[in-house]
């Protein structure tokens, strides 16, 4: 019960709190950087295909990024798809 | 409800959900006709016209897994394939979002056709969630669509609204401009339908809201609370339990592809006589 329209007690799990969880994780990335993913990552990616190509012969959609913003911390999580490992030793 | 088709879906069809006035529920009926249409087996993909404003990635829960956008996509910096979300729901659902920051002008007609035309190699359905508006966003959203989804509030600035997308479904697409071409396929989904409004008089009734638009009806979905709870968690509100208004969705889904679903109004638990009898007299 509240009277005045709040209460004081700990919230409940609610779709609310739900709401405002995604809304505080997602509006401090807009506002860090404009925009949750950032600008970086096309220029990212390719400098990651570059630095591959060093060493292996990588096509350029064998590489794929993925990123998750959480709360405290972000990960960015970057597959790249090798050749077998014959033309890679070759 | 989950029943087989036995019709072969078609490949590629692209449905834009458009609507002129803004707020009206385009971006909820998006994101629960494509989850529907996922749900029953079909490889669907939602894509956000919004741009700068996109709010189906927050709808659909995957806002923080958005890196690549549907803009970045139209200016060579992803690939499509980058730019997809799959759901991690539904296996058969992906999202293409929008950029949160670009300007609406980054989408060129050009752009929009390469990237609808590399989907339709691999979605059967292809829904596209426009802004408000009559602008360019909006115009892209409908220009290369087979059929559009009219969402439609039982409101005279609504169907006036309404009214002019239809126009411009009918003049302003490919299918239009295209000689011999079919028509764009376009269907009124009512929502935000309130019985207790309705009988009272505040509110336009379906019939009324037909008779003006003269286009056939897709559903009616009524007002529900269970719009807002799916929309704080992030989940289309045909995947979030039961509701009216996740069987609202259900049905107008089974008459977008085609079977024979009777209409019905559902509603909100309606209040009792005695209480809407006391709540007027307070
Ligand atoms: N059937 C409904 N019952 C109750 N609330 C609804 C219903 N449909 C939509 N809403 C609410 O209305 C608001 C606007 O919905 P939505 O974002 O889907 O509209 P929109 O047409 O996409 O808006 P915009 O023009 O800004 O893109 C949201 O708060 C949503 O939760
Ligand atoms: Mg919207």
């Amino acid at each position: 019960m509240s009277f005045f329209g709040f209460s004081l007690k700990s919230r409940r799990p609610s779709s609310a709190q739900t709401a405002k969880d995604r809304l505080q994780v997602l509006l401090a990335h807009e506002r860090r950087g404009g925009s949750p993913s950032p600008d970086y990552l096309p220029q990212l990616q390719s400098d990651i295909i570059a630095v591959i190509r060093k060493y292996v012969t990588v096509e350029d959609d064998g590489v794929d990024i993925r990123m998750e913003n959480g709360q405290e911390v972000s990960s960015l999580e970057i597959n790249i798809e090798l050749p077998s490992r014959t033309t890679a030793a070759g | 409800m989950t029943t087989q088709l036995t019709e072969e879906p078609p490949k590629g069809k692209v449905i834009v959900i458009t609507s002129g006035k803004g707020g009206v529920g385009k971006t909820t009926s998006a994101a629960a006709i494509s989850a529907g249409l996922a749900k029953r087996g079909h490889k669907t993909v939602v894509i956000d016209f919004d741009v700068g404003l996109r709010n189906l990635d927050m709808t659909m829960g995957c806002e923080r897994r958005v890196v690549f956008d549907f803009i970045n996509v139209i200016q060579g910096d992803a690939r499509l394939k980058q730019a997809l979300i799959r759901d991690k729901r539904i296996d058969t659902l992906s999202i293409l979002p929008t950029s949160q920051t670009r300007d609406k002008d980054a989408l060129t007609k050009e752009g929009v056709e390469k990237v609808l035309d590399e989907l339709k190699t691999e979605f059967d359905y292809i829904i596209c969630d426009s802004p408000a508006g009559i602008e360019r966003g909006a115009q892209m959203a409908m220009y290369f669509a087979d059929e559009a989804v009219v969402v439609t509030n039982p409101e005279v600035s609504s169907v006036r609204d309404s009214d002019r997308v239809l126009g411009l479904l009918s003049s302003q697409t490919r299918r239009a401009e295209t000689e011999g071409a079919d028509p764009i396929k376009a269907q009124v989904l009512l929502t935000r339908h309130d019985s207790a409004r309705i009988d009272t008089g505040e509110m336009m009734t379906v019939e009324d809201v037909l008779e003006i638009l003269a286009v056939p009806l897709l559903g009616i979905v009524p007002e529900s609370k269970a719009v807002l709870r799916a929309s704080n968690v992030g989940t289309p509100v045909i995947l979030d339990g039961p509701s009216n208004a996740a069987a609202a969705y259900e049905d107008a889904v089974a008459r977008l592809i085609g079977e024979e679903v009777e209409m019905r109004v559902l509603a909100e638990r309606r209040p009792n006589l005695f209480h809407r009898l006391l709540g007027r007299t307070a």
